[in-house]
């Protein structure tokens, strides 16, 4: 309940205490479950992070991946993560910058990764989006593609599936697309 | 025009509700003849949002006794908004919605003086929103909701025994439609749950998963998210795509035909587009019209006393006849947002380093390895190495001067506690006071610091 009379009094006590108060910069409680996250990460080593605009904007980062097992064993990719200021309401938005022949990422970068969209839950964290992403590298999946022809070729002819990651890790083409140099 | 609003034979029944006493009236109500003149003369209340809970919202509040009204919104009127936005007409299209919606009120309803800001929410400073005694909100985002939430919470204070001070509790309403659900809310933070203790209510939005849209598309709604996230970015390498631009809109609602021929799919039209894109629930004009009846209500309940207030949450459900429900929901008790905090005294000399060692001899706390942050400034973060390796100069600081010579503030800190012999992670909220400093001397130091 508000009481009107009490109101008329603060109105004079707020003009004293004004001049006191400090140039307020919102932190959402996103920011702060964020806060939590990033200084709790515990990267795989394969894995290493990097804040792009200083220490303050952790809503903004970029991780790369160079994995140590599987076909993409050697190459270096890399991601970027931008935050929404639902986290952890809303997952981030996760892209890969690295163009890349994988079953599971599609020449966009766009990620198909089961906890960045329809299996995200706010009891997740930044860490757990970190081991999805590696996992995509040591276990790509021709079950859920992004990338057509990279997921038919891994489900019918594993070796081939081999011979184009490499071709298009050294920077090459693989059909009529051509992949940067990433080793 | 004032006069009109003093007119009594108009406020009989406001009258009735104000000047006298029953048994259902809020603790503290005092009936008098003059409330309603005091309230005129007092009471100022912000309404953020115009669109279709927001045009409710001011007639409402304006015909309920609020002769001080401001709206905030950043939205333009745009030819689909007319059908229950019923402020705005077609030659409104392109104008702010605030201050048409503003005009349109007070040209009918006489003696009530409304203030519009056509700008962002976040553009205000934060004094902007203390000004008010009370704030209304129709918005249709959470992140709008939990902004405005965290800066009412940011004015209150609590004394030393942990109970919110009266006068620094900012009082909210909130209201809500989707189609026809809808909710209205009071938050007193302190008292009732803020937005942030509850913010479970609201569900994520539903997602499908990429490998669908891209290779089994089933529904209207994957052929137009298929073009709306996966071929735009094709299209048009590096641009972003703009839910606003008329123009966007319609190229990814044509590339959402195509796909749908594509896969022998019906039902792709431009608003199923702009509903799948930017989430956007048909509005129903009836739910609005209600759920603001409410909000106001509320809003005259809590500024005048005259009734006790909802507690707190009212749920409305008319898509099968009509159903009500409230509930009562309970504070988070170390929510963040309208939480306490530990409250810890420091010297103004005291180093992070000290600082990170009374957090671990703290009997309250216990915590170990802490991050610290203060208003979006990392002041130390124990990891990952690169962001410690930046911070850790700070280490030797005085907290005082990197918190920008505050005398009293609140301060999060991320690190293990320890909860019934257990250590966990956890995220803590304190207030920091620094020792010796009176609030006047705070104001000479920062004036002494603007003269450089
Ligand atoms: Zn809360």
């Amino acid at each position: 309940m508000i009481n009107l009379f009490k109101i008329k009094d603060k109105k004079n006590q707020d003009a004293e205490s004004a001049n006191g108060r400090p140039p307020i910069k919102k932190q959402s409680a996103g920011e702060l479950r964020l806060h939590k996250d990033i200084s709790e990460l515990n990267l795989p080593k394969t894995t290493t992070i990097s804040f792009l605009n200083g220490k303050d904007d952790l809503m903004n980062f970029e991780i790369s991946i160079r994995p140590d097992e599987g076909y993409y064993q050697g190459g270096t990719f890399m991601f970027t993560f931008l935050v929404p200021s639902s986290y952890p309401h809303e997952p981030p938005k996760v892209k890969c910058k690295t163009k890349v022949y994988h079953p599971n990422i599609d020449l966009e970068g766009n990620v198909c990764l089961n906890i960045l969209r329809e299996d995200w839950k706010p009891v997740l964290n930044i860490n757990t989006i970190i081991y999805g992403l590696n996992h995509l590298f040591t276990q790509p999946n021709h079950e859920d593609p992004l990338n057509h022809d990279a997921a038919a070729v891994l489900r019918d002819n594993p070796r081939l599936f081999e011979t184009n990651v490499r071709r298009a890790m050294a920077g090459g083409y693989v059909g009529q697309v051509h992949f940067p140099r990433c080793i | 025009m004032a006069n009109s609003f003093s007119e009594p034979a108009r406020w009989r029944d406001l009258d009735k509700l104000l000047a006298r006493c029953g048994n259902i009236v809020g603790p503290g109500f005092e009936p008098s003849p003059q409330l309603r003149q005091e309230i005129g003369e007092f009471a100022r209340v912000l309404v953020v949002g115009a669109g279709g809970l927001g045009c409710e919202l001011l007639k409402d509040l304006a015909l309920s006794g609020f002769p001080n009204i401001d709206v905030i919104d950043m939205d333009t009127i745009e030819i689909s908004n007319l059908n229950r936005q019923f402020l705005f007409r077609l030659q409104d299209v392109g104008k702010s919605k605030a201050e048409v919606a503003a005009k349109r009120v007070m040209e009918r309803v006489s003696g009530v003086n409304i203030t519009p800001h056509f700008c962002r929410i976040e553009e205000k400073e934060i004094d902007f929103y203390n000004d008010f005694n009370i704030i209304v909100l129709g918005l249709d985002s959470i992140e709008a909701r939990s902004y405005i939430n965290s800066v009412a919470c940011s004015f209150l204070e609590y004394d030393s025994d942990d109970n919110p001070i009266p006068e620094t509790i900012k009082p909210m309403v909130d209201g809500g439609t989707e189609g026809f659900k809808g909710h209205a809310r009071v938050i007193l933070p302190g008292m009732t749950p803020c937005f942030e203790c509850n913010i479970w209510l609201f569900p994520p939005q539903i997602k499908f998963p990429l490998c669908t849209l891209a290779e089994t598309p089933r529904t209207p709604a994957h052929c137009i998210e298929y073009a709306h996230l996966i071929k735009w970015d094709e299209a048009h390498s590096g641009k972003t795509f703009e839910p606003d631009d008329p123009q966007h809109m319609q190229w990814v609602y044509t590339e959402a035909v195509k796909r749908a021929e594509l896969f022998g799919i019906a039902g792709v039209t431009y608003s199923l587009t702009q509903g799948v894109v930017k989430n956007i629930i048909p509005a129903i004009a009836s739910t609005n019209a209600i759920i603001s009846a409410s909000c106001a209500l509320e809003a005259l309940k809590i500024v005048s006393g005259c009734s006790k207030t909802l507690s707190n949450y009212m749920t409305y459900n008319g898509v099968e006849g009509t159903h009500i429900k409230v509930t009562e929901f309970v504070r988070e008790k170390d929510c963040l947002v309208c939480g306490p905090g530990t409250r810890i005294d420091l010297d103004t000399s005291t180093t992070v380093s000290q600082f990170i060692e009374i957090l671990g001899e703290h009997p309250k706390l216990l915590l170990s390895k802490p991050s610290i942050t203060h208003r979006g400034n990392n002041i130390y973060m124990q990891s990952p190495p690169i962001l410690e390796e930046m911070t850790r100069s700070n280490l030797q600081q005085p907290l005082y001067y990197l918190m920008g010579k505050v005398r009293k503030d609140t301060v999060h800190v991320s690190g293990m506690a320890e909860n019934n012999g257990k250590k966990s992670s956890s995220l803590r909220k304190l207030c920091v006071v620094f020792k010796g400093i009176a609030a006047a001397d705070v104001a000479t130091q920062m004036d002494t610091a603007g003269n450089f």
